[in-house]
C-alpha cells in the first residue's frame, strides 16, 4: 500500500502545485493560452467526478456526461432567465445531484449490479441526448431561453461577481475561479476519503457485504457518493458554458462519456490526480489530432483505451507511483527490513488516495 | 428473563430444499453455544437467518423480544449481531487495523475508535500486524482478524461460523481461549466439526440434521447418542 | 379496421427489428457473459459490407444474407483471437475495451469510407392496406426475424455445435474434459455473434444512412434488450422484444419517435427495477 499516496504530505504536494498553478501561469501566459488551460481545468473537475464515484466508490457509471450537460443545460437556462448569475450557478450544481440521487436511488435501494449500473447510466444519458436533441424549434423554450436542440444555446452570459450583474467574469477570473474549484472539489475529496464517510464508502466497493454486516446502510453511502460526484460533474458542466459561452446536446452523448472514461482508465483509477493528469494529457492529445489529417481522432482514442485496458490497466500515475516505490527500495535495499507480509504486488492495486 | 435471541417455528425454504424446519433456538444473554451437524444441516442457513442475508418462509426471530424475521440487511449488525462468516469476509484490500477500525468507528468517534482497535487488536493478538494487508494474512491470522471486527463493535450476540477452521492445534487451544474471554460479557453462538475444540468451550450444544434441531445437550451427553453416532459415524445404534 | 392492421404490423416490425439487432449480442452475452460494446460497430462493418458488395456487382440479397454475415464473422474470429481472449472473466475490463474497439473501428472506417452517408434503396417498394401504404420490406424484416428465431432454437437443440456450446456456457471444465476446447468453442461462439451482428446490419443499410456511427444508435437498444431478456438466450432475446417493441411503437403511434425511444428506454428502466434478473430470470425459467 503505497503510504506516501494516503499521507497528507501526497495531498499537500498536490496542492502547492495546483496554488503554484493559480498564480503562476497568469503571470507567464497570455490570456489566450489561459483559456486553453481553462478548459483543461473545466475537464479535470469532470473527471475527478467520475475518478472519485468510480475508483472510491466502485460504482462505473458510463454516463457522467449526464450530469455534465445537466449542469451547463441548468446555468444557461437559469442565468437567460435570471440575469445575476449566483443561484444559476448553485442551480447548476442541484440538478444534476438532484438527478443523481434518483437514478442512484433506483439503482442502489433497487440492489442492481455493476452490469446494470454500466447499462442503465448510458440509457439514462441517450435519453437526455435524444430529448434535447430535438428540442430546436422556436417553441422549445423554458421562459426566456431557447432550448435550440441540436444547434445548442449559445451567447450564455457569464459568471458574475454575485450581486453585480453587469461586473461579469475576464478570461482570466474564469480562469482564477475553475482552478480554485478544482483544488476545492481536490482538497473536499481528500479530507471527505480519510473521513468515517469515506471510509465505509470504500469499504463498500471492497467487500459489500461485510460493511453491511457491520451495520452500515451501504445503499446509502453509495447515494451518497453518486449524488456528490453528480454535483461536481454538475459544478464542471456549469463552469464549461461559461468558457464557451456555448453548450449543446453533444455534451450528452456517449463520445463525451467515452472520454471521461479514457481519462480517469489513462491516468489512473484509484486515484484523484489521476483523472487530472488523464484529462489532461487526452485533451491535449485530442486538440494535436485535430490539426492533422492522418489519424482520426475516434481512432486514436479507442487505440489508446484499448492499449491502456489490456496492457496499463492501472493507469499512469499509480504505474508512476508503483515504479517510484520500487526505486526508492531499490536504493534503501540495504536498510530495509522486510516485513513477512512485505509484498504487495500480489494484490489489485486498491485507491490511493492522491 | 427475555432472551437475547429466539426462534419460533423458524422455516426457509429454497426452490425444493427444506433447509431450517420448524427451528425453536433460544439463547440467553451471554450464553455459549455450540451449533453442530453434518453437511448440509442447515447450520450457516440459519447464521444467514439470524443476520437477515436470507429471509424466513414462516416463523419468527425475535432479538430481545423484538421481532426481526424481515430485516434489511445492514440492520442486524445495527441491532448488535456480529458474525464471522465461514469464509472470512474482511476488506482484502484494506490493513488489519482499517478492517477493525470501521467496526469500531459505526457507533463510536473518532479516538474512542481509536482506543478500541488498538485494544482489540490486542486481544486478538493481531496488534503487531496491524500496517499488514488484510487480504495477504495466512487464513488463522485472517479468522483473529475477522473475529476482532467483530467484537470491535461490541455486539451483545456474536456468531462464529467455524472459527476454528483450518488451524494448527497451537492456534485451535488459542481461538478457544479467546472465545471464553469474549463470552464475558457477549452470548456467542459457534458452529463448528471440530468436537474436542467444542469440549473447550461450550457447555450445551444444539445438533441440526437436514435443516431441523433433533438434540440440545451436553457436549458429553451428545457424544454418547446412540442417534448422534450414527448420523456422524454412520454407527447403527445397538 | 386498416389501421389496426397497420399498428400490428408497425408493432410486429418493432419487436422483429429488436429481435434482429440483438441477436447476436445476446448469443454473445447469454453464452460467454461478455458485454461486447462494439456490437453497434460490427452491424456498421455489416451494412459497410453490404455497400461494398454492391459496388462490386453483387446482388443485393445476397450481399445482405450472405457477405455481410459472413465477412463480420470472420473479423469477429480475428477480434476474439487479439482482444477479448485476454480479458475472459473481467467482465469491466471488457466493456472498457470493446469500447476501445468501438472507438476504433468507427475511426478507421471514416478514414477509409469518409464522413458522407451512404444508401442502399430498400428493395421492394410498398403495397397499400387500405388508406395506409406499407413497405414490403418491413415485411421482410418480420420475416427475417421469425426466421432467426427459429435457426437459433434448432441450432441449440439439435446440432450437436448447439448441444457442446450449451454445454461449455454451463459448465468449461465438461466441455474440456470431452476433449473440446473451451477457447475453440467461444472463439466460434463470439464469430457467430459477430456474424449475427452483421447480418442486422446489413440489413438494416436500406433503412437508415450507412455512416461510421451509425452503430451507436443500436448499441444501448440492444444491450437493453439483452439484459431485460435474462438468462435464457432465445426466450430472453424474443420476451424483450416483445415487450420493448410495442412498447417503442405504440409509444410512437401516440407521441412521437423520439418519445417513442425514450418510453422504450424508461420501460427499461422500470423493468430492470423490478426484474433485476431480466424477464426470463423470473419467467420461463431454465427454457432455451
Amino acid at each position: 500500500m503505497n503510504r506516501f499516496a494516503k499521507s497528507w504530505m501526497s495531498a499537500a504536494l498536490c496542492l502547492a502545485i495546483g496554488t503554484a498553478m493559480l498564480f503562476g501561469l497568469p503571470s507567464v501566459m497570455d490570456d489566450y493560452t489561459l483559456i486553453q488551460v481553462t478548459i483543461y481545468a473545466v475537464m479535470s473537475i469532470l473527471g475527478v467526478s467520475l475518478g472519485f464515484i468510480w475508483g472510491f466508490g466502485g460504482i462505473l457509471c458510463f454516463g457522467q456526461a449526464a450530469f455534465f450537460g445537466l449542469g451547463s443545460y441548468t446555468y444557461a437556462i437559469a442565468v437567460m432567465n435570471m440575469g445575476d448569475s449566483t443561484v444559476p450557478f448553485v442551480l447548476a450544481i442541484l440538478v444534476p445531484a438532484l438527478f443523481a440521487a434518483v437514478i442512484g436511488y433506483v439503482i442502489f435501494y433497487g440492489r442492481l449490479s455493476d452490469v446494470y449500473m454500466g447499462v442503465i447510466t448510458l440509457t439514462v444519458t441517450l435519453i437526455l441526448f435524444n430529448l434535447i436533441n430535438s428540442t430546436a424549434g422556436p417553441e422549445w423554450r423554458i421562459g426566456s431561453a431557447p432550448l435550440g436542440g441540436f444547434n445548442g444555446i449559445p451567447g450564455i452570459p457569464t459568471l458574475n461577481v454575485p450581486g453585480r450583474p453587469d461586473d461579469v467574469l475576464s478570461p482570466k477570473d474564469l480562469f482564477d475561479v475553475t482552478v480554485v474549484c478544482l483544488l476545492v472539489v481536490y482538497l473536499g475529496l481528500r479530507v471527505l476519503i480519510s473521513s468515517k464517510i469515506g471510509r465505509v464508502i470504500i469499504a463498500a466497493k471492497e467487500n459489500e457485504q461485510r460493511v453491511l454486516l457491520l451495520g452500515y446502510d451501504a445503499r446509502a453511502y453509495k447515494l451518497f457518493c453518486f449524488t456528490l460526484g453528480g454535483a461536481i460533474a454538475g459544478l464542471a458542466g456549469c463552469l464549461f458554458a461559461n468558457w464557451g459561452a456555448f453548450t449543446s446536446p453533444t455534451i450528452f452523448g456517449l463520445a463525451q462519456s467515452a472520454q471521461i472514461i479514457i481519462w480517469v482508465i489513462v491516468g489512473g483509477l484509484g486515484t484523484l490526480v489521476g483523472p487530472i493528469v488523464g484529462c489532461a494529457l487526452i485533451q491535449w492529445l485530442t486538440t494535436a489530432i485535430g490539426t492533422q489529417q492522418t489519424f482520426n481522432s475516434n481512432l486514436v482514442l479507442g487505440a489508446i483505451l484499448l492499449l491502456f485496458v489490456l496492457l496499463v490497466p492501472r493507469g499512469i500515475v499509480p504505474s508512476l507511483g508503483s515504479a517510484g516505490e520500487w526505486l526508492f527500495r531499490k536504493l534503501r535495499r540495504p536498510a530495509a527490513a522486510v516485513s513477512p507480509v512485505a509484498s504487495t504486488a500480489v494484490l489489485p492495486p486498491t485507491e490511493q488516495a492522491t | 428473563m427475555t432472551p437475547l435471541i429466539e426462534t419460533r417455528n423458524l422455516n426457509v425454504r429454497f426452490g425444493g430444499v427444506h433447509a431450517t424446519r420448524d427451528v425453536n433456538f433460544t439463547l440467553a444473554e451471554a450464553e455459549l453455544r455450540c451449533v453442530i451437524g453434518p453437511n448440509g444441516a442447515g447450520k450457516s442457513t440459519f447464521f444467514k437467518l439470524l443476520t437477515g442475508q436470507v429471509k424466513p418462509t414462516s416463523g419468527q426471530i425475535l432479538f430481545r423480544g423484538k421481532d426481526i424475521s424481515n430485516m434489511q440487511p445492514h440492520e442486524p449488525g445495527r441491532l448488535g449481531i456480529g458474525i464471522k462468516t465461514q469464509v472470512p469476509s474482511l476488506f482484502n484490500g484494506l490493513s488489519v487495523w482499517e478492517n477493525v477500525w470501521l467496526s469500531a468507528r459505526r457507533t463510536n468517534s473518532t479516538e474512542q475508535a481509536d482506543r478500541i482497535t488498538r485494544e482489540t487488536l490486542e486481544r486478538v493478538g493481531m496488534l503487531a500486524l496491524r500496517d499488514a494487508t488484510a487480504g495477504l494474512l495466512a487464513h488463522g491470522m485472517r479468522q483473529w482478524v475477522e473475529i476482532g471486527v467483530v467484537i470491535a463493535a461490541d455486539p451483545p450476540l456474536i456468531l462464529l461460523d467455524e472459527p476454528a477452521a483450518g488451524m494448527s492445534d497451537a492456534e485451535v487451544a488459542r481461538t478457544a481461549e479467546l472465545i471464553l474471554e469474549i463470552n464475558r460479557r457477549h452470548a456467542l453462538v459457534v458452529v463448528e466439526h471440530d468436537m474436542n475444540f467444542i469440549r473447550m468451550i461450550a457447555k450445551k450444544v444444539t445438533v441440526l440434521h437436514q435443516g431441523a434441531v433433533i438434540m440440545e445437550d451436553s457436549p458429553d451427553r451428545i457424544m454418547r447418542d446412540p442417534l448422534i453416532q450414527q448420523i456422524y459415524l454412520g454407527k447403527k445404534p445397538h | 379496421m386498416d389501421l389496426a392492421v397497420i399498428v400490428v404490423i408497425q408493432v410486429l416490425y418493432a419487436v422483429a427489428s429488436l429481435v434482429i439487432i440483438s441477436a447476436g449480442l445476446a448469443v454473445i452475452f447469454g453464452m460467454m457473459k461478455v458485454i461486447n460494446l462494439a456490437h453497434g460497430e460490427f452491424m456498421m462493418l455489416g451494412a459497410y459490407s453490404v455497400i461494398g458488395a454492391i459496388k462490386l456487382g453483387i446482388n443485393l440479397w445476397v450481399a445482405m444474407l450472405l457477405v455481410a454475415p459472413v465477412a463480420v464473422g470472420l473479423i469477429g474470429v480475428v477480434l476474439e483471437r487479439l482482444i477479448i481472449r485476454r480479458l475472459y472473466g473481467r467482465m469491466v475490463d471488457t466493456m472498457l475495451a470493446t469500447w476501445g474497439l468501438s472507438l476504433l473501428l468507427v475511426g478507421v472506417v471514416t478514414s477509409i469510407a469518409g464522413n458522407t452517408t451512404a444508401g442502399v434503396s430498400a428493395p421492394l417498394g410498398s403495397f397499400s392496406v387500405g388508406a395506409y401504404s406499407v413497405s414490403g420490406y418491413t415485411l421482410v424484416i418480420i420475416a427475417v426475424a421469425v426466421v432467426l428465431a427459429l435457426a437459433i432454437r434448432w441450432v441449440l437443440l439439435r446440432t450437436p455445435w448447439g448441444l457442446i456450446a450449451r454445454g461449455t456456457m454451463q459448465k468449461p471444465d465438461m466441455a474440456n474434459a470431452l476433449g473440446i476446447s473451451p477457447s475453440r468453442v467461444y472463439s466460434v461462439t463470439f464469430a457467430v455473434g459477430a456474424a449475427l451482428s452483421g447480418l442486422a446490419g446489413g440489413l438494416l443499410a436500406p433503412l437508415t444512412g450507412v455512416v461510421p456511427t451509425m452503430g451507436a444508435a443500436f448499441v444501448a437498444k440492444a444491450f437493453i434488450t439483452v439484459i431485460g431478456g435474462g438468462p435464457a438466450i432465445l426466450a430472453g432475446l424474443v420476451g424483450a422484444s416483445a415487450l420493448f417493441g410495442a412498447i417503442n411503437q405504440l409509444a410512437t403511434f401516440v407521441t412521437t419517435p423520439v418519445f417513442g425511444e425514450v418510453a422504450l428506454l424508461v420501460a427499461a428502466i422500470v423493468m430492470l427495477r423490478l426484474l433485476p434478473q431480466g424477464i426470463t430470470g423470473r419467467f420461463f425459467k431454465g427454457s432455451l
